[in-house]
């Protein structure tokens, strides 16, 4: 046999062994997907099922009589403790406290990045190293101080008071986003408008802010998914009417009397997680877009 | 004729660094001003300081007869074309053209007039509706030309505009700046680290080292009688021939001694009988330097020595020998039978030759 035909087996065999390598992955991929889509399978199915034939039946089978009883019970009808209004009136708040909270953070967020990254003045750096720090704490060590900052402000269990603990919580983040963002901005941006005559706010509107939507997308999906899935402040600082849907979530969990309806209670959980994963879908693709902008000149 | 710029003992410093020492600079209206230097000489500095985007640390920035040292950069009356060209990446061309007319609130029909005045004089009429990311590195360049030419400005600013082009590119360029300015009749400021670019657009030039001006002065003065080493080096292109000599003054002249590796020294006699001092840095330019029986004067003189290496490059062919530990350049004509290895008469034009001190290295005639 020749070095050459030697040579081509190699190259064969080399090629046999690199396609079973691609499938063997493709299989151990395929594997952890299903395993992580097992739990929203199941809370699928049981809240399409009736409260009998989830007692019946297994947790992993299919509905043999599609309901939608539990989805309008855990929507109007639910009981959240002494009230059963369902979880309507608390998807209404959660949205009228992430909305705000989401744009006035980002436009805080995209000023204080330009100010840091563009403008720089003495102790600008000092002052991101502080908002960078200010991501890391962690929310328990705020909530006594943040109730006490609340209550002086008089914004105890409202939903502005909400509004404002997250647009402080979140500023960090995204002064860190927009920052991060525009510093890859060339500084001779500045000056040829500087030279055309504009001054700091027509810059930043005419000229940084119709750059930055990946940035924002960022932002946006960022902000409102944390502010959306917050728990912990939402149960510290609302009151009765004013509480977010997460904690009607967990009392609708816990405040069932006599039977256990998994039903309403996986229907009422998916409701809650609804929005963010629409977020997600929509502006994903801006998502992925925008971590990476940047690296790559327009 | 009136200043039209004047800089007055202009500092910079950046903390405890001192960018640019004590600059005097002025030009009147109509002139062409080149910074020029090699990186992180002050010369981009300087510029920032003239147009008002970098404060500085003393001293007086005056424009037309205004002290303009705190007034901000929108009103000195300065357009500014810069490396990157700095569009507005988000706006078309037309956009990014009126931009400073539509901050400045004039009217549309004016901004419109406008516009299409600078598009047709730089010829890029169907690119106005184009963005930034559509357009080529030469249209951008045309594009920051246009936005700085519809100011109509007092003083044109330039940062380093043609480095970021192609060769050819840049010297069609280059061409098009110089004509711009013949026919406006408007005052520049250019800054370049690129010599020949100085050299081409200048009327004045000020050659800049570590924050010092080195010296001013026309093009033909720059390049004929630089002031100290670092100007002869940094000027022209092959460099200036740099030879280390012992000079003897004798009756019939100076007598310049320059080493050869492995030969008698090279004897030249300077009959101008310069006043020098025993040890003297000998500055000859490549074309000062030609093939004996092509360079005929009062002060040539001829001798032979080895052929290192042979470029031809065309219009000139170039010749290298070692003189006085260095490699000396000399520009011969293009059909010149030279050899590396052999040995071939040169005709040193000591007419055109400058003396430099090896200690203080400014210039000895």
């Amino acid at each position: 046999m020749t070095d050459f035909s030697t040579n081509q087996m190699a190259k064969k065999q080399g090629r046999a062994g690199q396609i079973a390598m691609r499938w063997g992955l493709y299989l151990i991929l395929c594997l952890f997907a299903l395993y992580y889509l097992m739990p929203l399978f199941v809370m699928l199915t049981t809240s399409l099922k009736s409260l009998e034939e989830i007692r019946t039946g297994s947790l992993l089978s299919l509905p043999r009589n599609i309901t939608f009883d539990a989805w309008s019970t855990a929507w109007s009808k639910a009981c959240t403790g002494i009230q059963c209004e369902g979880l309507r009136p608390y998807f209404l708040n959660s949205l009228l406290l992430s909305v705000p909270a989401v744009m006035i953070s980002t436009l805080l967020g995209a000023l204080n990045g330009y100010v840091i990254a563009q403008w720089k003045f003495k102790g600008s750096n000092l002052i991101f190293s502080l908002m960078l720090f200010g991501c890391f704490i962690p929310f328990q060590v705020v909530l006594l101080p943040m109730a006490r900052v609340l209550g002086i402000l008089n914004l105890a269990g409202t939903i502005p008071g909400l509004i404002f603990v997250h647009v402080v919580y979140g500023i960090g983040f995204t002064t860190l986003f927009f920052r991060n963002y525009y510093v890859t901005i060339p500084q001779e941006l500045v000056k040829a408008a500087k030279v055309d005559g504009a001054g700091f706010v027509r810059i930043f509107w005419s000229i940084f802010l119709p750059l930055s939507l990946p940035i924002i997308v960022v932002t946006v999906i960022w902000q409102f998914t944390q502010i959306w899935n917050d728990f912990l402040f939402g149960v510290s600082f609302s009151q009765a009417g004013t509480q977010p849907v997460t904690v009607a979530l967990n009392n609708i969990v816990n405040s069932t009397t006599g039977v256990k309806e998994y039903n309403v209670d996986m229907a009422a959980a998916i409701i809650a997680a609804m929005p963010t994963l629409l977020v997600y879908v929509v502006a994903g693709k801006y998502f992925i877009r925008g971590l990476t902008a940047g690296s790559v000149k327009g | 004729m009136s200043l039209m710029l004047e800089v007055k003992n202009l500092y910079k410093n950046y903390g405890a660094v001192e960018i640019l020492k004590d600059i005097n600079v002025a030009i009147e209206q109509g002139d062409f001003l080149v910074l020029v230097g090699p990186s992180g000489c002050g010369k981009s500095t300087l510029l920032n300081c003239i147009a008002g985007l970098e404060e500085i640390t003393a001293g007086d920035v005056m424009i037309d007869g205004r002290n303009m040292t705190d007034v901000s950069p929108k009103d000195r009356d300065i357009a500014m074309v810069f490396q990157s060209y700095a569009l507005y990446p988000t706006m078309t061309v037309a956009k990014n053209i009126t931009f400073g007319m539509k901050v400045r609130g004039v009217d549309a029909a004016t901004q419109k007039t406008k516009l299409n005045e600078v598009a047709k004089q730089l010829q890029m009429e169907p690119l106005l509706n184009r963005k930034p990311g559509q357009l080529s590195g030469g249209q951008r360049q045309r594009v920051a030309m246009g936005r700085a030419l519809v100011r109509d400005p007092k003083l044109f600013l330039f940062d380093e505009p043609l480095s970021n082009l192609d060769a050819k590119l840049r010297v069609e360029m280059r061409t098009e700046i110089k004509r711009l300015h013949l026919d406006l009749g408007a005052t520049m400021v250019y800054v370049t680290h690129d010599q020949i670019e100085a050299m081409t657009l200048a009327t004045k030039i000020v050659v800049l080292r570590d924050g010092y001006i080195q010296q001013i002065g026309t093009p033909a003065e720059i390049y004929n009688n630089p002031k100290n080493l670092f100007v002869a080096d940094f000027m022209g292109s092959p460099a200036m021939n740099l030879m280390p000599a012992k000079a003897v003054s004798t009756k019939s002249g100076t007598t310049i001694e320059i080493e050869r590796p492995g030969d008698e020294p090279l004897i030249l006699v300077d009959k101008a009988k310069p006043n020098l001092p025993e040890n003297v840095i000998v500055g000859l330019r490549p074309e000062d330097i030609a093939e004996a029986g092509y360079r005929a004067g009062k002060g040539v003189q001829t001798a032979s020595c080895l052929v290192d290496i042979v470029e031809p490059a065309g219009a000139d062919t170039y010749v290298m020998t070692s003189l006085g530990g260095n490699e000396i350049t000399a520009r011969l004509h293009a059909e010149t039978q030279a050899k590396p290895g052999e040995m071939l008469e040169f005709a040193f034009d000591l007419a055109k030759v400058t003396y430099f001190d090896p200690e203080t290295s400014q210039r000895l005639n």
